[in-house]
């Protein structure tokens, strides 16, 4: 297994129980109404937000387990988001946005640039690289955060509604660009979605909240 | 559905083209007590450029007849000779307190940034809840400690063991014009009052730095740490750009002050008319000190003069504010 949640999630007054895996190369898609804590999820798998009670592990390590009192840093953790809200940086071009985690992981400049220029063009942003986030539409902030976390090649993807903010004709495209980029993914995914258009392109299982 | 519970038929819809609409115009009054406090709030911020400007009238009035007579010559030249009595040669020129006060203020600014936007960074990113609160309230403090505070203790505490400090950054540095002097001497040098300076600014740039710091949006902190990124690489790629245009506010606030000091100035440096822009060597001083310094025994004419001075730095602050908002605004554009 890539990924196991067992235990309790929470946020607030919000509570809940969970248990499920995600296999390598597995697409599990976490369906459910809004507040059933289909984010939390997402934020609790990334290290944003501890578990209540239970044991997170990731290839048999250990991420969070309150009991054990072990906890490992969202920043050492083998996973990479794609927020609902994408929340790339504003400040800094494209390519930098992409480039960011592997910086961050101490990857020298150049390489991370060349990594970085090569997955945007593998998302189908190669001419995009020196524009600001700003400027880019819907769909194109989306492809970006999508390259910014594919980059860092982790072992478990994290996709928070990735289609919820982009427009119908963007929505289509990213429809048909996500299965293909999912398919080269050697690590698990977990997609959290309200909408069964996308369980039904995205999805090799589901779970419902 | 229509109201009667029926359906409408297409036959029964109406059409726009159909239907003839009155023109009407709308008119929008504002209530009595926003109108009265438009007025009040238009009048306070009108009051405060009427003052500005009848400050600066009032210089420029009395400080004419200088500009007068010796033109462009009082901001470029080097001497204050005479009274004005008649038959007395008498020159002013600001020159050396005009260069005196740009010295004095970047020996602050260079000292104190790098130091408040540490303390920024660490009050907001790295302090304990209980010390924060802690530090927060001693900034706010220390930004209230009158000049003449710094002053003496920049006199008493500060200035001999700075002395040493310039000593040491001759010996090693000497060879850097910055840090060369014509004549063993660092008493009173601009490098001890840049010093001075600096502990008087930071409180004031820590505090503004700290605020802006503070409104770092915490999703793009998650963000960073949910990609990899550290502490220090999250304050560096985004609480960093993100605070820029803040900190540059709040080094032209203290940048500001730092011009216009004059007690502190006064009691820790060696108050000399000349030019002098080897920081370590004793000498120097500001447009502010220079008036304190001359203006007790002035005759009627070199108090005119010494207004012109008032006059000159008045402008010269105004300009390096214009040119601080201007940098902010361009910061906040590039992040935007």
């Amino acid at each position: 297994m890539s990924i196991s949640l067992h235990g309790v999630i929470g946020r607030g007054n919000f509570e809940r129980d969970l248990n499920f895996a995600v296999a390598d190369g597995e697409v599990l898609a976490i369906t459910g109404p809004n507040g059933s804590g289909k984010s939390t999820i997402i934020h609790t798998i990334a290290g944003l937000i501890s578990l209540r009670s239970g044991q997170l592990q990731s290839d048999n390590i250990t991420w969070d387990e309150p009991a054990a009192k072990t906890w490992i840093t969202p920043e050492q953790r083998t996973c990479a988001v794609v927020f609902q809200d994408l929340r790339l940086f504003p400040h800094i071009n494209v390519i930098a946005n992409v480039a960011y985690g592997l910086r961050a992981h101490g990857v020298p400049k150049d390489e991370a640039m060349t990594r970085s220029s090569a997955m945007l063009s593998h998302v189908g942003l190669a001419t995009f690289e020196k524009r600001r986030t700003l400027d880019l539409s819907g769909g194109e902030r989306q492809r970006v955060a999508l390259a910014r976390a594919l980059v860092v090649e982790p072992r478990v993807l994290l996709l928070d509604e990735p289609l919820s903010a982009v427009d119908a004709a963007s929505r289509s495209a990213l429809r048909e660009l996500l299965p293909e980029v999912l398919a080269s993914f050697a690590g698990s995914t977990i997609l959290v979605t309200h909408d069964l258009v996308d369980v039904e392109a995205l999805a090799t299982a589901t779970f419902g909240l | 559905m229509g109201l009667d519970g029926g359906y409408f038929s297409l036959r029964e819809l109406v059409t726009v083209s159909d239907v003839t609409v009155d023109r009407r115009e709308l008119k929008f009054r504002k209530p009595g007590i926003d109108r009265f406090f438009h007025f009040v709030v238009t009048a306070g911020a009108l009051a405060s450029l009427l003052v500005l400007g009848l400050i600066a009238a009032f210089l420029m009035f009395r400080g004419f007849q200088i500009f007068k007579d010796m033109g462009f010559s009082f901001i470029t030249g080097s001497k204050w000779e005479g009274s004005g009595n008649p038959g007395e040669p008498t020159t002013y020129g600001i020159a050396p307190m005009l260069v005196g006060s740009i010295v004095l203020s970047l020996v602050a600014v260079v000292i104190a940034v790098p130091l408040s936007v540490a303390a920024a960074l660490f009050i907001e990113f790295y302090a304990d809840q209980r010390i924060k609160k802690f530090l927060i309230s001693i900034l706010d403090l220390a930004a209230a400690i009158p000049s003449v505070i710094f002053g003496l203790w920049g006199f008493f505490i500060l200035a001999p063991r700075a002395s040493h400090w310039a000593m040491s950054l001759n010996h090693y540095f000497g060879w850097f014009p910055l840090f060369h002097v014509p004549g063993l001497f660092f008493d009173g040098s601009p490098f001890i009052g840049g010093m001075v300076l600096a502990v008087m600014i930071s409180p004031i740039i820590t505090s503004v730095s700290r605020e802006v710091f503070s409104q770092t949006p915490p999703d793009q902190i998650s963000a960073a740490h949910a990609l990899g990124g550290r502490k220090w690489s999250a304050i560096r790629y985004v609480a960093l750009p993100f605070g820029r245009s803040g900190v540059v506010g709040g080094a032209m606030l203290g940048l500001g002050r730092a011009l216009g000091e004059t007690v502190a100035i006064y009691l820790v440096v060696n108050i000399v008319f000349k030019t002098n822009i080897n920081i370590l060597f004793s000498g120097g001083g500001n447009i502010a000190s220079m008036i304190a310094l001359k203006f007790g025994e002035a005759s009627h004419y070199e108090v005119k003069a010494l207004l012109a001075a008032g006059f000159v730095l008045f402008l010269f602050t105004l300009l390096v504010n214009m040119v601080a908002t201007y940098i902010v605004n361009i910061s906040k554009r590039n992040r935007v």
